[in-house]
């Protein structure tokens, strides 16, 4: 009977702490814009892009943060709005800024560069979760854009790191006809060259040619007079022709880039660090495997909810400085704590090198050091960053 | 585990058998049985897919394990390995714990975000309680009042009342919590984040955090390393805490929280057990596919025995009783 009384009095004492705890509501709408982007034609017609890449991945990140949110009187919302091709988007960011302060855009830099200089988000906090360009980290990076998507330069490193790793110092490089090839090849040629990789030759893709049929005569010709590497390493973000270079070419060498081993912020062998509970609960979602700009919409929305769990707030003032500052972090199932940079506001974060089947590596691979945070060995690191305007915590 | 030692002591001590280890290989599918006197694999015990959690009824007369794949806790006859019967378990059943009353299993449902509560007598389901994203860590308090369930994604610990069944606290602790253990005294509640790197330590009574361990060693990047589980000496002198990928066991004293010490062990060692006097403790490397035997009065490791895929848990029988 006195155990009882105790325990009774003791749970009393529990709920009384509860209920103070779960005082503050807070209500975080976060809006989704996203400008469809013109996809090239290529020559396969396997792979199906689905219609709804980036918006499941918000979209589950707004469940996660409610079933955390719910223990702390914390509710979000999604709003998105998907437009069609060659919209500017500016009318609906305005509107959809009227009523969040957080807003996620799936768009190209150039769209990105004009939505986050509207007047209206100047106190706003967005994120770029599709845009990997370099650029907009570095001399064109804007004080309220943070980004959840690794960089080309972040994907070129890795595969660096891997080829250092491997000692495959020899590389040749094809490169696509399209801006985002051009742009990937230049990254993997500066990373190269910050890892002493010797990238002997580069030739670009010019056949145009039903690949399906012809790969195999026409591939080994077009390799044939590249000098002797270690690894192909092919500039090709649609996969247009990458996929019939593989094992077709003259000589017998690994491919890397947008085929063979392939760095992304996310692929569906990726598996350890509890990343299977993530795929199976993107996967009963959407339907089908999460991508990339899926992830990076997850990581961004996720990263709001812990700056509000933590915070108690929901000003971004406070979200943004909490979220560059020592105390953040997130979990992201890739095996090591995610954090913002606060000269750029890049997600740091591993990188895993998969094939279909499995992840061949995570990078930053074992043995690349750095003084503050190996994550940072990946892409634009401080004392090379010619980004200004983004100002770290307030 | 202390409740497993604190039995064990009262059987009478006669040595027909040595006693065991029993370690579930997450990707084997297979129990793997250490006899303790010869450091051993005498017997490996194929099981449901993907075990994980493991734990014996207070009189082991019967294992409990987590088939987490097979959505299901089997019950298993340790002395013969073969499964009796499965009890309704909530989808992927992860990590349990059994409350003192020997009657009911606190399994967290990892993909549902669900703690499922089942009575092995009746073989039913008595309740299921929405928590955060990912349960894992399940602790209960020595007195019974309180059951724990951490969650991976939500980053808390719930408060479990279990007479209702009902949550009736939640703290936040550090990202990605995997364990929870109270003190042998219930004052205590001590809870490992993963990712954070960190271990809270909570007043039981208020909830109110009163401690946090970090941990760092010596040429391993901070990220890297990675309290997951861990199991405190019922004298109350020693925490010895799991540190994953870094591979290495930290030394907590368990009344200062002052980190005393790092045993290095296999790759990313997660969860361990003590033998009956606590004089050893066996630790699951999950990537090296091994146990590590530490001396525990030393504070050394004396040997490493191969065991299946990645082992998960590990839990103690005693035998010459």
């Amino acid at each position: 009977m006195m155990l009882r009384l105790l325990s009774l009095c003791f749970l009393t004492s529990i709920l009384i702490v509860n209920a103070a705890a779960q005082q503050k509501k807070l209500d975080i709408p976060i809006a989704y814009l996203e400008i469809r982007q013109p996809l090239p034609p290529t020559l396969s017609n396997l792979d199906e892009i689905p219609e709804d890449v980036g918006l499941q991945g918000a979209e589950l990140a707004i469940k996660d943060n409610n079933t955390t949110g719910k223990f702390l009187g914390q509710t979000y919302s999604l709003e998105p709005v998907v437009l069609e091709e060659g919209s500017a988007g500016l009318d609906e960011a305005r509107k959809l800024l009227e009523a969040s302060s957080v807003l996620l855009v799936n768009a190209n830099a150039s769209q990105l560069q004009d939505i986050a200089q509207l007047p209206e988000a100047e106190n706003a906090i967005l994120f770029n979760v599709a845009s990997r360009d370099v650029s907009l980290r570095d001399d064109a990076c804007l004080i309220n854009v943070f980004h959840t998507i690794p960089s080309r330069a972040m994907l070129a490193d890795a595969i660096s790191q891997f080829a250092v790793k491997k000692r495959w110092a020899d590389w040749v490089l094809i490169e696509g006809a399209l801006e985002g090839d051009k742009a990937f090849a230049a990254a993997i040629e500066k990373s190269a060259k910050k890892f002493r990789i010797n990238l002997s030759e580069k030739k670009e893709w010019v056949f145009d040619a039903d690949m399906r049929r012809n790969a195999a005569q026409e591939v080994p010709l077009f390799t044939q007079d590249f000098p002797d590497h270690d690894v192909l390493i092919i500039a090709d973000e649609a996969n247009d022709f990458a996929r019939y270079v593989l094992y077709n070419t003259w000589l017998p060498r690994p491919i890397a880039g947008s085929e063979g081993i392939v760095p992304s912020a996310w692929s569906a062998s990726v598996e350890q660090h509890g990343a299977a509970q993530l795929q199976s609960r993107f996967e009963e979602l959407a339907g089908r495997k999460m991508r990339s700009i899926d992830y990076a919409a997850w990581a961004a929305i996720r990263s709001i909810g812990e700056a509000v769990t933590r915070t108690q707030s929901d000003q971004t003032g406070q979200l943004r400085d909490y979220m560059l500052s020592d105390k953040f972090q997130l979990a992201g199932f890739k095996g090591r704590p995610l954090t913002f940079r606060n000269w750029n506001g890049q997600l740091r974060q591993p990188i895993p090198l998969t094939h279909p089947g499995a992840v061949v590596a995570l990078a930053p691979l074992d043995g690349f050091l750095h003084q503050f945070n190996e994550l940072d060995t990946l892409g634009i690191d401080q004392p090379e960053s010619q980004c200004e305007k983004f100002g770290g915590a307030q | 585990m202390r409740i497993v030692v604190a039995l064990a002591a009262m059987l009478s001590a006669s040595t027909a058998l040595a006693d065991e280890i029993w370690v579930s290989n997450e990707k084997d599918d297979t129990i793997s049985v250490i006899d303790i006197e010869t450091l051993e694999v005498t017997r490996t015990l194929e099981v449901g897919e993907r075990p994980r959690g493991i734990t014996f009824a207070q009189d082991h007369s019967v294992l409990y394990l987590c088939a987490s794949d097979s959505d299901t806790v089997q019950v298993i006859d340790p002395d013969t390995g073969k499964i009796l019967h499965e009890l309704p378990s909530g989808e992927d059943p992860e990590q349990f714990v059994l409350h003192p009353n020997n009657k009911h299993l606190y399994i967290a449902n990892e993909d549902d975000a669900i703690t499922t509560v089942v009575d092995v007598e009746s073989r039913k389901v008595i309740a299921q309680i929405d928590v955060g994203i990912e349960p894992e860590g399940m602790a209960v308090s020595p007195d019974g009042a309180i059951s724990i369930t951490t969650s991976e994604t939500t980053n808390m610990a719930h408060w479990i009342d279990t007479n209702t069944n009902q949550i009736v606290a939640n703290t936040l602790v550090d990202q990605r919590p995997r364990h929870a253990e109270f003190t042998l005294d219930g004052k205590e509640l001590w809870v490992s984040a993963e990712i954070g790197g960190t271990i809270s330590i909570f007043d039981v009574e208020t909830q109110a955090e009163k401690g946090k361990i970090s941990f760092e060693i010596q040429g391993v990047h901070r990220d890297r390393v990675q309290p997951v589980g861990f199991e405190m000496t019922k004298d109350g002198k020693y925490v010895f805490v799991a540190l994953g990928p870094s591979n290495h066991i930290a030394v907590v004293d368990q009344k200062t929280y002052e980190v005393l010490d790092y045993i290095l062990v296999g790759r990313r060692v997660w969860h361990m057990a003590f033998d009956r006097d606590e004089t050893k403790l066996f630790t699951t490397n999950g990537v090296s596919g091994d146990v590590t035997v530490i001396d525990v009065e030393k504070l050394e490791p004396i040997k490493t025995i191969k065991v299946g895929r990645f082992p998960w848990g590990a839990a103690f029988r005693p035998t010459n009783g």
